[in-house]
This record gives structure tokens, C-alpha cells and sequence, in this order.
């Protein structure tokens, strides 16, 4: 329990998040099952707009960035050459707020009491006259240590990329994944305090009546939006860019060849943190700002299609270029291409502002953010799991449920997501518990549920093949995948203090042979670890074999 | 065969008005060129698997200049370029020959006409092919006005008034709706919009004005 070992956080974020990815997971067939059929009498508004405000607020806070999180927390050490993070204790730290701030959301949930405002909890329907029980002062609170955690984590990654490489590995020679979650944790530093500060002045207005938010007494329900969409517009790219390092991570290994523009990437990954900041009033297109005001937003929204063109075309280079052959993650990075190169073009067309008023706040919406966000970040997600899986397991997968699996999610995701571009455009606006059979939305929200529950299958066959994995799997000796950055390096299982000897990096660290150096760094273990025990005390912990997990 | 597909009473694909009808043509023309790039991404995904020979040759800063420059910078400055003329074009700019008032409340909207006429709760009366502006706001939460069939939505926000232009081509019954989350009652917060031949418009103001 008191552990703070970056393997042991690293592994207990991940599984906390994906638990919470199945309870969110769950709230969205809620969704699915209430939508299917026109008058639907399965629930009323009252818990589904609990439900649908805690689908996308699990989703966004308590799945989506702790998983990443947690990936960072238990790799990027060992990618690095490291032995921990710069801070052990605030791991630990983070990872308690984090489950603390969770659990508050979902035993709200549990007792009736869920947030209902909507994820987003626009002022002044979440202020107190609207929403006079306790409902929104379980989001505000509940998510202020979720946010906590997350500001945590973020300086924790920024100081352990600059300061914890192995020697040798200048920025320069980073892999490229380093550069992902250095500028990540840098927009988390700048982008999450608006949200806790927008978090704590509607809990003022809530409790003491401080009128921040209310127009009748000279405050503005805008100021909300501003704040909340100035941290929630770069959230989107904090999600995206990580599943992004790890595509450009894994598509090398499958390639058989080096990242093609390792410097154009590094460019291209510091203008998408740039721009990121530079965008959120395109969630307020519609709210009364002057048209040429908006059109610096919509050419900024527009504009950042140049910085992830820059990384497709990257990518695809990369494989054209290399000796691709084919495995189950570059089946999910193939479903990455497709379902978010179409997410990047909805993307391009609701930044253009008039197309904007007919489709926002309609199911175009909703298609356009998950083939963002599963696209962008489920699908690198899971290609990583299939990847990386057997570094925390030290098994190989066995591949009789994984394709399978991924034609359920690919085929269910796709059907429930593509139509409801259609529903919105015919009309649908987004977060209505019900509809009337006079809109002609019956036959495509059927097939969009009947897709949905498709998915869910596709994902509790993925469950099935991971448990069969981590029972059945055969056992490897190291590098089984041929990768050429260091986290192939240690022993798998990894040892509590990742590398007996520290690495010396001489060349670009994507471009290393794991299976030569693992054994040499592990034949100095006795050693470098009592050496680290003897002089660096604050390393005891991670450093001892008897060090306790969960 | 696909239009009638895309036919409905709120349907922006379906427009009764010059507005909507340009918002529909800006909306087509760009499903065409954003099936053309998902179609040249996944061919070129799909070359580099089974023709690996074929992009071989092409060199590293050719794919970064040419996929990441070359192709979106010109498409994105034409795109943002003509939305912007577009967007100007909707403006509700110089004199609209009327102007109506809208209020949201949760959960129905309320209509008042130049003169006192009105309001007529939940029915907005316009005069068809003119422009008309309506001037939205709301009495509580943050709701949205949106006439799919004759232009784009308008968030109604306590303190704000925000104006929309609509416009409808003929006579006849539209529908609208709030399209922003504004609590339980949200589902059911549709109005009806008739468009009258403006003399009808004219007879029926003078009629509520007595």
C-alpha cells in the first residue's frame, strides 16, 4: 500500500483508470440502451442527465488522463534509463487524490447524488438556484483532486525528463515519446490551474454566494466557458499527444526502420502545445462573440491540421520507407489511421465557423470528439497494451482473441459513431433524453446502439484475451518485438529499480539493441544497487528487491 | 435517393432557406474534399503495406514538406478564406426589415413582435422570403436557438442578447429547438415557426396589436 515505486504507481494508475474506462463504459450503454427506441421509457431525464454528465466526466478525468499517467509513471523512467521519477513520494501522492477524487464521483453515482450539469458544467444552470442539491458540489470538489493529481504527475514528468536521463542521452538523443510528454506535461502545468481556479470560484458562488457567474448581480455566465474551455481545448491535445508518442514509439518497431523526421516531429509537437492554448473559443462559436473575433479562433483551429498532417504523413513515411510486417498493435494503429485522420477532417470542417452553428452542440458533435478521442487515443491505446503488455506480464500475447476483438471494436465503433455525423446534421441536438418518432432519427440511433453494444463486446474480448495472456502467454527471453529503446532493456518483469547498472547512451536512444545491453546492465547488479542504497538514501526504497507491490 | 435520406423537419440537410442553403453547400462541398484526403491517407497506408516498392524512393523531407505543408496549408487558407465571406454574408448586418424577440426560459421560448404585438407563447411568426433578425436571449440558464431548416443557432445567455438572421424561402411550418443542455426539460424544448406571405404577416400583426 505505501509503496512508491514507479512500477508498482505506474501499474496501480493503469488499472485504476481502466476500471473506471469500464464503469464510464457502462453509463455510455445506459446511453445506448435509452436512446435505441423512440419515447423510451428505460429512464427518465433526472438519471440520465446523471448518467451522461458522468460518462464524459469519467471519461475525460478519470480515464483518459490517468491512463496515460500511469503509462508515463511506470515507462518513461526505464525509456530513459532511470532508475524512478524525480519525486517518488508525490507519485505516490498523486495516485491517492487521484483514487480518493474518483471514488468521491462514483459513490455520487451510486447514492443518486451524480453530477448533472453536464461534464462541461456550464454557470448558471450549475449554480446554485438550478442545481440546488449537492450534485455539482460533488463534481467541483470530487474532480479538484483528480485535477490535483494530474498537476502533480505533470511537473513530475516535466522535471523527470529534464533531469533523470541516463547519461549520455541529451535531448537530442531523447527518444521521441520523451518529447511528447515533456511539451504534455508542460500544457498540463499552464492548462489545468484554470480549471481548478474556474472550480473553485463556482464552489465560492455555491456555498457563499459569491456572485461570479451571476448576471442579475454583475457577474457573467461566459467567464465560466472561458475558464473551463481554456483548459478543456488543450485537454483534448494532453490526451491526443501522448497516444501519439506512443505510435511514434511503435510504428518504428513494426517498420523495422528509425522514425523518418525526428526533428520535423520534435517541431511539429511543440507548435500543437503552442497552438493548443490558442484555440478554446471554437466551443464558443455560438455564444454571441463578434465574427471577426472568432475568425482568429477558427483559423488557429484550422491551422493545427498542419502540425498533426506533419505526423500521419510522418508516420506513414516511416512505414513506406522501412520493412513493415505486420502484428496485432499495427492492427490497432491501423484502426488509429482511419477512424482519426476521419475525426481530424470533421475536425477542420466544424472549426469553419458557419458550417459551426448548424452542427454544434448536435450528434455531429458527439461523432466528431470520439473518433477524436477513440481514434486518438483508444486505438494507440490498445495498440499499446498489445505492445508493451509483455514487458509488465513477461508473456506474449496468443493472439486467438485479439483480431477478433479488434474487428468487434473496429466494426461497433464505426457503426455507432459514423451515423450519428447524420443524426446531427438532421437535426439531433446532443444530451436529450428522449425524442419523438417525427424526426426521422429512429433508424439511425437503433443502429448506432446496436453498434455500441457490438463495441462493448469487441472490449470485454480484449479483457478475455489479457487475463488468457497474463495465465497463458509464453514466456520470452528479452526484446521480443525487436524494439530499439531502453525500457527493452530491463528484465521482464522489471525489477523494482529498473536497471542494475545505469545505461551510458552514445547515439540517438530509439536506435539502441536492448538485447545486447540488458545483460550486461543487469550482470553489475550487486553492485550498483548497493551502491545506489549506500549513497543516495532517498533511493532506498525504490531500490531494494524486497520493496513491497500490490 | 440519399437526400431523401437526409429529409426531416429539423434536418439541416433539408434547407427551406438561402441561409440554410448555404450552409448545406459549404457542408457538401467539404464531405467532398474530406473524402478525398481519408481517401489518399488510407491509400497511401494501404501502398506502404502491400506495394512497399513504390513510396520507397520518396525521401523523408518529401513527406514531411509534401504531406505536412504542401497539401493542407493551401486547402485550410482557401477553406478558412471562403468561411470567413460566408460568415461575414450571414451576419445580421445593415437594416433587417424586422426584428423579433426571443426569450428562453426553462423549458419554453416566448416571442414578441415590434409594437407590443405578441407575445404568442412557443410559435415565432415570421414573414417568408425576407430576412428577419431575432434577438435571443434567456430569463434563467443558458438555452440555445436553433432553426436547423433556416439558418444556423444562437445561444440565448441570461445577461446577452445575441442576434441571429433567418430566412425562409416560402410560406409554411418550421421547427426549432434549444440546442444547449439546460436542465430536465431540456428534451422537450421545441417551438414551431410559420412563415406567412407577408401580407398575411402584416394582417396577422395588425390583428394582435388591437
Amino acid at each position: 500500500m505505501s509503496s512508491v515505486n514507479h512500477t508498482v504507481l505506474g501499474k496501480r494508475f493503469m488499472v485504476v483508470a481502466l476500471t473506471f474506462f469500464a464503469i464510464g463504459g457502462f453509463l455510455s450503454m445506459l446511453i445506448r440502451a435509452q436512446l435505441a427506441t423512440p419515447n423510451s421509457a428505460f429512464i427518465g431525464p433526472e438519471i440520465y442527465n446523471q448518467i451522461f454528465t458522468m460518462h464524459g466526466t469519467v471519461m475525460m478525468f478519470l480515464f483518459a488522463i490517468p491512463m496515460f499517467e500511469g503509462f508515463v509513471i511506470y515507462m518513461l523512467p526505464k525509456m530513459l534509463g532511470a532508475r524512478d521519477m524525480a519525486f517518488p513520494r508525490l507519485t505516490a501522492y498523486g495516485f491517492w487524490c487521484y483514487l480518493f477524487g474518483g471514488s468521491i464521483l462514483i459513490i455520487a453515482l451510486l447514492v443518486g447524488a451524480a453530477p448533472d450539469s453536464g461534464w462541461f458544467m456550464y454557470t448558471p444552470l450549475s449554480s446554485r438556484p438550478y442545481t440546488p442539491g449537492i450534485n455539482a458540489d460533488v463534481w467541483l470538489l470530487g474532480l479538484t483532486f483528480v485535477e490535483i493529481s494530474a498537476v502533480t504527475a505533470a511537473i513530475e514528468i516535466f522535471i523527470s525528463i529534464l533531469k533523470m536521463r541516463a547519461p549520455g542521452m541529451s535531448l537530442a538523443r531523447m527518444p521521441l515519446i520523451g518529447w511528447y510528454m515533456l511539451v504534455t506535461s508542460g500544457m498540463m502545468i499552464v492548462g489545468f490551474p484554470p480549471l481548478i481556479l474556474g472550480a473553485i470560484l463556482l464552489e465560492l458562488e455555491r456555498a457563499f454566494d459569491l456572485p461570479f457567474f451571476d448576471p442579475t448581480r454583475g457577474g457573467d455566465p461566459l467567464l465560466w466557458q472561458h475558464l473551463f474551455w481554456l483548459f478543456g481545448h488543450p485537454e483534448v491535445y494532453i490526451i491526443f499527444l501522448p497516444a501519439a508518442g506512443a505510435l511514434s514509439t511503435i510504428i518504428p518497431v513494426f517498420a523495422q526502420r528509425t522514425i523518418l523526421g525526428y526533428r520535423s516531429i520534435i517541431a511539429a509537437i511543440v507548435a500543437m502545445g503552442f497552438l493548443s492554448f490558442g484555440l478554446w473559443v471554437h466551443h464558443m462559436f455560438t455564444v454571441g462573440i463578434p465574427h471577426l473575433a472568432l475568425a482568429f479562433f477558427s483559423a488557429a483551429s484550422a491551422l493545427v491540421a498542419v502540425p498533426t498532417a506533419i505526423q500521419i504523413f510522418a508516420w506513414i513515411g516511416t512505414l513506406a520507407s522501412g520493412r513493415p510486417r505486420w502484428d496485432i498493435p499495427m492492427l490497432y494503429v491501423a484502426g488509429f489511421f482511419c477512424v482519426f485522420v476521419i475525426g481530424g477532417l470533421t475536425g477542420v470542417m466544424l472549426a469553419m465557423v458557419p458550417f459551426n452553428t448548424q452542427a454544434h452542440d448536435s450528434y455531429f458533435v458527439v461523432a466528431h470528439l470520439h473518433y477524436v478521442l477513440v481514434g486518438g487515443f483508444v486505438f494507440p491505446m490498445l495498440a499499446g497494451i498489445y505492445h508493451w503488455m509483455p514487458h509488465i506480464s513477461g508473456r506474449q500475447s496468443l493472439y486467438r482473441l485479439s483480431v477478433p476483438a479488434f474487428w468487434l471494436i473496429f466494426i461497433g465503433f464505426n457503426l455507432t459513431f459514423f451515423l450519428m455525423h447524420l443524426t446531427g446534421l438532421m437535426g439531433m441536438p446532443r444530451r436529450i433524453s428522449t425524442y419523438p418518432s417525427n424526426w426521422g432519427w429512429d433508424w439511425l440511433n437503433l443502429l448506432s446502439s446496436i453498434g455500441g453494444f457490438i463495441l462493448t463486446m469487441g472490449f470485454c474480448l480484449v479483457l478475455a484475451d489479457l487475463v488468457l495472456q497474463w495465465r497463458f502467454g509464453r514466456r520470452y527471453r528479452r526484446d521480443p518485438w525487436k524494439a530499439q529503446t531502453l525500457e527493452w532493456a530491463t528484465a521482464t518483469p522489471p525489477a523494482p529499480y529498473n536497471f542494475a547498472a545505469l545505461p551510458r547512451v552514445d547515439r540517438r536512444a530509439d536506435m539502441l539493441e536492448p538485447a545486447k545491453i540488458g545483460p550486461v546492465l543487469a550482470g553489475a547488479r550487486a553492485i550498483s544497487a548497493s551502491c545506489a542504497m549506500a549513497s543516495r538514501k532517498r533511493w532506498a526504497s525504490t531500490c531494494s528487491p524486497a520493496s513491497r507491490s500490490t | 435517393m440519399l437526400l431523401a435520406g437526409c429529409s426531416g423537419e429539423l434536418s439541416a440537410l433539408d434547407p427551406a432557406g438561402p441561409r440554410a442553403a448555404s450552409l448545406a453547400t459549404l457542408w457538401w462541398i467539404m464531405l467532398g474534399g474530406a473524402a478525398l484526403l481519408f481517401a489518399l491517407v488510407m491509400v497511401l497506408f494501404g501502398i506502404a503495406y502491400l506495394r512497399p516498392g513504390w513510396l520507397s524512393r520518396i525521401t523523408p523531407m518529401q513527406w514531411i514538406v509534401g504531406g505536412g505543408l504542401v497539401l493542407p496549408i493551401p486547402i485550410l487558407v482557401l477553406l478558412t478564406g471562403a468561411a470567413l465571406v460566408l460568415g461575414e454574408q450571414l451576419l445580421p448586418k445593415g437594416d433587417a426589415p424586422l426584428r423579433i424577440e426571443g426569450q428562453a426560459r426553462q423549458w419554453a421560448w416566448s416571442f414578441g413582435y415590434p409594437g407590443g404585438a405578441g407575445p404568442y407563447d412557443g410559435t415565432l411568426h415570421m414573414p417568408a422570403g425576407e430576412p428577419v433578425d431575432i434577438a435571443v436571449t434567456s430569463a434563467d440558464v443558458i438555452h440555445s436557438f436553433w432553426v436547423p431548416r433556416l439558418g444556423g443557432k444562437i445561444d440565448a445567455i441570461p445577461g446577452h442578447v445575441n442576434v441571429i438572421r433567418l430566412e425562409a424561402d416560402e410560406p409554411g411550418i418550421y421547427w426549432g429547438q434549444c440546442a444547449e443542455y439546460c436542465g430536465q426539460g431540456h428534451d422537450g424544448m421545441q417551438f414551431r415557426v410559420e412563415a406567412h406571405a407577408p401580407e398575411d404577416f402584416a394582417a396577422l400583426m395588425a390583428g394582435a396589436a388591437q
